[in-house]
């Protein structure tokens, strides 16, 4: 099996960080002009979930579609974090950024974390100072909840994410079981949420509204990306950590930047969680601890707790509809919010 | 009762008076179809009781969601696909006793087969109702069959379940055909009418005719080869839920057939409360007598070794080399919050029921049911010691998370020990527990 699987990058060895060669107008134009392509094969997640045995056992393999017209370029969403620029924010003295504006931008229901920051113990020397790690869903090319999903309700797109079909999942959790990397969530109960999200109509990429009983997972936000946009995370960290990008144009920006991914991720010597496993992640690592992090900052930060306050939202919906403005719907609510 | 005219391990052989006992048996085993104490229905009310609390415990979830349960993220899965596993198991019991048995042509058998097959269907009931439990969307169970895709394991599971209560259901109902026509014929049609006309139809015209003979031996015999390899898969797929997962303790070859045989452990034992039950409430210390026990009680100790066995070669060749996972799991479960768990089923689950069972002064009725009581508490801490641990592992750096069960899921596995127990009762008291014909054609044979 190893044997035949294919590596995703490119292996040619750039000679230099070629990255100054594509203006960042470029690359915007680039995606936007992908836009059109994009809400074709947007649509064509739609169908493909609603058609039951398509594709299955397949997708997980390839990643993009074998079948597309040869003119066609899929994009192959990729995410590179550079860990040298990660400390978690501890430097700030705040939650992680990435995390607050997931939370926020995606309506994360409470208590779960899509993009979630963990303190990875060094191994080497034993006893160094943690490094921190932001985990978001890796969109494994070899999946294993796509693999065990009994009713295909969690299913790779033909730009390789993994996204699920609220509508249809039955709740049996065996994803959650079978996610080497803890990263899918459950709705234990009715989701809390604001209600013009409750209220909108089902949407499986961004897996709004949220649905009691069904699993829920960072879904690499490719409304945002295929709209010429950065994720929430990669918007919201302060030092730029977090790179999205397309494997088949074989570039990434965060959004200061543009960089040749292949280029980068080999200058790098980026890895991939659990690549033993051969789940084939579509994430990579830049190895480091947050060296590169500034220790002085003049930016100013929107969110100060970690913290989902739909249900304090809802709570003052209905006792007083009438001065919501005076608390405002700001990230400075009650204290209440997170335990 | 005819149990003057036996001694209590005597054999067919030795028993010079064949018609008279053939008759006294069947009085003894058809008794119960006719006559009922107030014990009986006061046990099926309480039973039916329970049943029903956890049915109401059920309502409140789907109410209000798994919330109520103890369940999360870390540990998606706890009490109900813990007793999924356990009752599986359970059901493998009637048709290893039977069909393994019958393929055997082992003679002893008969007396415990059609227990052991109530028993098989009304515990297949009991663990498919727990998946549907377990699931977030209850309502859209149809899915799997709308979209059901044959890469996953649930989906394997549910072909496996449903082919093996089918055919547990064919497989009891076909022995049965005679015995209903006994009872059909021997139920007075003035002063029973309504259960006489209901054995008439089950009877399906059975008049004992020697085509009838040939065409059911027939069947019988293709359903007892048929459904041995039903069996076996059904606790392979089950395990293979787990097994086709990363998970550490999950990620393990041997853990079709370990599944197979912890099943039959545990099948086993509960097959011997049953009939330890059945023998005192019904009477039928003339029918199934000391041999009997004995005899299941050397099954039981040897699938109990074999269980032994690979419980150590599952163990040891983890240890050995302690993957990190694997040893974090490890030291959970030996030294570790799960220890109190893993011991009292090593201990009290395995060792202790092993010793019982081998030791020439605990093989007698008491020490034996005192090691298939043992035995089934033991495999259920087993099942959950499987079950939660793996998902407790951090599988990323952070926290061990902790499971503790609610009243609800607690409430919902007490109603499924209920009714298991209820089933069993009312088809016990609905169908002769011991196939008849069987047993006269053993003596007679016997005899020859």
């Amino acid at each position: 099996m190893d044997a035949e699987r294919r590596h995703p990058l490119p292996e040619e060895e750039p000679s230099e960080r070629d990255q100054a060669a594509v203006s960042r107008r470029a690359f915007l134009e680039r995606i936007l002009g992908a836009a059109a392509v994009a809400s074709l094969t947007g649509a064509g997640v739609t169908a493909w979930s609603d058609n039951a045995l398509a594709d299955e056992g397949h997708g997980e393999e390839g990643g993009h579609a074998d079948d597309a017209p040869e003119s066609t370029r899929v994009r192959r969403w990729a995410m590179v974090i550079d860990l040298r620029l990660c400390d978690g924010c501890v430097e700030l003295g705040t939650p992680p950024q990435c995390t607050q504006f997931c939370n926020w931008g995606r309506y994360v229901p409470e208590r779960q974390q899509w993009m979630e920051v963990v303190e990875q113990p060094h191994a080497d020397p034993p006893g160094a100072f943690p490094h921190t790690m932001p985990l978001p869903c890796f969109q494994c090319e070899n999946a294993p909840c796509v693999n065990v999903c009994p009713v295909g309700a969690t299913l790779h797109t033909p730009e390789g994410t993994v996204l699920i079909d609220q509508e249809r999942c039955i709740g049996c959790r065996l994803c959650i079981a079978a996610c080497p990397y803890n990263r899918r969530f459950f709705n234990w109960s009715d989701p809390v949420q604001p209600d013009w999200v409750q209220g909108s109509p089902y949407d499986v990429r961004t897996q709004t509204p949220a649905l009691r009983g069904t699993v829920m997972k960072c879904d690499f936000c490719t409304d945002r990306l295929e709209a010429g946009g950065l994720p929430f995370c990669a918007q919201g960290c302060p030092w730029g950590a977090m790179y999205f990008g397309d494997l088949e144009e074989d570039v990434a920006t965060n959004g200061r930047e543009i960089v040749k991914l292949s280029a980068f991720v080999h200058e790098t010597g980026a890895f991939r969680y659990k690549e033993e496993l051969g789940t084939e992640p579509r994430v990579w690592y830049v190895p480091g601890s947050g060296e590169a992090v500034p220790r002085s900052n003049h930016r100013d930060f929107m969110k100060d707790r970690l913290e989902w306050p739909w249900r304090e939202w809802a709570e003052m919906d209905e006792a007083n509809g009438m001065s919501l403005e005076e608390d405002g719907y700001g990230a400075e609510g009650s204290e209440a919010a997170h335990e | 009762m005819a149990s003057a005219v036996m001694t209590n391990d005597g054999t067919a052989r030795s028993d010079p008076i064949l018609g008279p006992r053939i008759a006294g048996m069947q009085d003894a085993v058809l008794a119960p179809l006719a006559r009922t104490g107030a014990a009986y229905y006061a046990l099926m009310v309480l039973l039916l009781a329970v049943f029903l609390w956890g049915v109401y415990a059920w309502t409140v979830q789907i109410r209000r969601g798994l919330a109520v349960t103890g369940l999360s993220d870390q540990i998606p899965w706890g009490f109900y696909i813990t007793n999924f596993v356990f009752w599986i198991g359970v059901s493998h019991a009637g048709t290893f006793i039977s069909a393994v048995l019958r393929v055997g042509k082992v003679g002893w058998r008969t007396p415990v087969v059609r227990m052991a097959e109530f028993m098989t269907v009304a515990a297949l009931l009991m663990g498919a109702w727990m998946p549907i439990v377990d699931l977030g969307r209850p309502d859209r169970l149809l899915n799997v069959l709308n979209y059901g895709r044959f890469q996953s394991a649930i989906v394997w599971d549910l072909m496996a379940i449903t082919t093996y209560l089918t055919g547990s259901l064919i497989y009891l109902y076909l022995p049965l055909i005679p015995d209903l026509a006994l009872a059909r014929d021997r139920l007075d049609p003035t002063r029973q009418r309504f259960r006489h006309h209901i054995y008439s139809i089950l009877a399906v015209g059975w008049r004992g005719g020697d085509e009838q003979w040939r065409r059911l031996a027939r069947g019988i015999r293709i359903m007892c080869v048929l459904i041995i390899g039903v069996m076996v898969s059904v606790h392979t797929v089950v395990s293979w839920i787990f097994g086709m997962t990363l998970r550490p303790g999950w990620h393990s070859t041997i853990f079709g057939p370990y599944f197979v045989v912890g099943a039959i452990w545990s099948g086993l034992a509960a097959v011997l409360v049953g009939m330890a039950v059945f023998r005192r409430a019904f009477h039928l210390q003339s029918v199934i007598t000391r041999r009997h026990f004995v005899r299941m009680a050397n099954l039981l100790l040897v699938a109990g070794l074999v269980y032994t066995y690979m419980t150590i070669s599952e163990y040891l060749t983890i240890a050995y080399k302690l993957e990190t996972q694997d040893l974090s799991l490890l030291d959970a479960l030996w030294t570790g919050q799960y220890a109190p768990l893993f011991w009292t089923y090593a201990i009290g689950g395995m060792l202790i029921p092993l010793v019982l069972l081998a030791l020439p002064w605990t093989r007698n009725v008491p020490g034996i049911v005192a090691a298939s009581v043992l035995v089934n508490i033991g495999m259920w801490i087993k099942r959950f010691v499987i079950t939660v641990p793996s998902l407790a592992v951090p599988q990323i750096p952070g926290e061990w998370a902790s499971y503790a069960p609610t009243w609800i899921e607690a409430s919902i596995v007490a109603a499924t020990f209920a009714g298991f127990a209820l089933l069993v009762g009312l088809m016990a008291k609905a169908f002769p527990l011991v196939p008849m014909w069987e047993l006269a054609e053993q003596i007679e044979a016997g005899a020859e």
